[in-house]
C-alpha cells in the first residue's frame, strides 16, 4: 500500500462528489435528494480541509471556509426541510413528480 | 512499509466510500438516512487523520447530531413506516451512472496530471489560532465572515417558523 497524501483525498473527495450526483440524478424523493446534497457539501469540504493541509499549511483560510461551508449546510437543510413538511401538509407526498405546483 | 496510520486511512475511505454508495443506492429511506450517518461518522475520521480535530468535531455535532437526526424526524412526520421507495426506471440508472463514471475519470485525470506543490510543515492550526482569526479585524482576519453568517442562521431560523407554521383556518 501506498502512503496516502493529497492524490488519496482528492480521489475519496471526487468520489464522493460524484455518488452524491448519481443519488440527485436517480433519487424521486426530495428527502433522498436533500440527502444526496449533504453528500456532495462533505465533498467539497473535505477538499478545502486536504488542500488547507498539504498545499497551504501555514494558512486556515481552508478551515474557515469550510467551517462556514457547514454552518450554511445546517441552514438550508432546516430550510429545505420546513419546506417539505410544508409540501406534504399540502400534497400528502413528496415525490418531485407530484410538486410541479408550487404556490397552490 | 504498512504503518498503523496507512491502514487506518483506508479504512475510513471505505467507510466513507462504501456507507456513501449504499446511501444512494438502498430502496429504504430510513437506512439511506443510517448510511448517510456512517458516511458523516468516517469523513469526521478523515478530519482526525488530518489532524484537524476542530472541524472534526464540528462536523460530528452538526452533521451528525444535528442534521441527520433532523433528516431521520421529517422521514417519521412524511414516509409510511416499513414501506419501500418506488423502482425506478433502469434506463435513468444507466445514464446516471454512465454520466457520473465519465465526469469522474475526468476529474481524477485532470487531478493527476496537475503536480501540487505543497509545503511541509506538520503543524496543524490550534482552536486558540482559529479563535483569534475568527474574531480579528485586521487584514485576513474572519468577523465580517462571522458576523453575516449568524445573520444568515437567525433568517434562517425565522424563515423556517414561518413555512411550517400550520396557517390557521380563517373563521372571523
Amino acid at each position: 500500500m501506498i502512503e496516502p497524501g493529497l492524490y488519496h483525498i482528492l480521489f475519496i473527495s471526487a468520489a464522493l462528489f460524484f455518488i452524491g450526483i448519481y443519488g440527485f440524478l436517480t433519487r424521486r424523493n426530495l428527502i433522498t435528494m436533500l440527502m444526496s446534497i449533504e453528500l456532495i457539501l462533505n465533498s467539497v469540504n473535505l477538499n478545502f480541509i486536504a488542500f488547507n493541509k498539504y498545499v497551504w499549511p501555514d494558512k486556515m483560510d481552508g478551515l474557515f471556509f469550510t467551517l462556514f461551508i457547514i454552518a450554511i449546510a445546517a441552514a438550508e437543510a432546516a430550510v429545505a426541510i420546513a419546506i417539505i413538511i410544508n409540501l406534504y401538509r399540502s400534497h400528502q407526498s413528496i415525490d418531485v413528480e407530484n410538486a410541479e405546483d408550487l404556490k397552490y | 512499509m504498512i504503518t498503523g496510520s496507512t491502514i487506518l486511512f483506508y479504512l475510513l475511505a471505505a467507510l466513507t466510500l462504501g456507507c456513501g454508495i449504499l446511501s444512494v443506492a438502498t430502496r429504504h429511506i430510513f437506512r439511506a438516512a443510517i448510511y448517510l450517518l456512517f458516511s458523516l461518522i468516517g469523513i469526521a475520521g478523515l478530519y482526525f487523520w488530518l489532524q484537524y480535530e476542530f472541524i472534526a468535531a464540528v462536523q460530528i455535532v452538526v452533521y451528525v447530531g444535528g442534521i441527520v437526526v433532523l433528516i431521520i424526524f421529517s422521514i417519521f412526520l412524511t414516509q409510511q413506516a416499513g414501506e419501500k421507495l418506488p423502482k425506478q426506471k433502469s434506463d435513468r440508472k444507466i445514464f446516471a451512472a454512465l454520466a457520473i463514471f465519465c465526469g469522474f475519470a475526468l476529474t481524477m485525470l485532470q487531478v493527476y496530471q496537475h503536480e501540487f506543490n505543497g509545503a511541509e510543515t506538520t503543524k496543524a492550526p490550534t482552536v486558540a489560532d482559529i479563535g483569534k482569526k475568527m474574531l480579528s479585524v485586521d487584514n485576513g482576519g474572519y468577523a465580517l465572515p462571522f458576523e453575516i453568517i449568524s445573520m444568515l442562521l437567525l433568517a434562517a431560523m425565522v424563515g423556517c417558523i414561518v413555512i411550517a407554521l400550520r396557517s390557521k383556518p380563517e373563521t372571523k
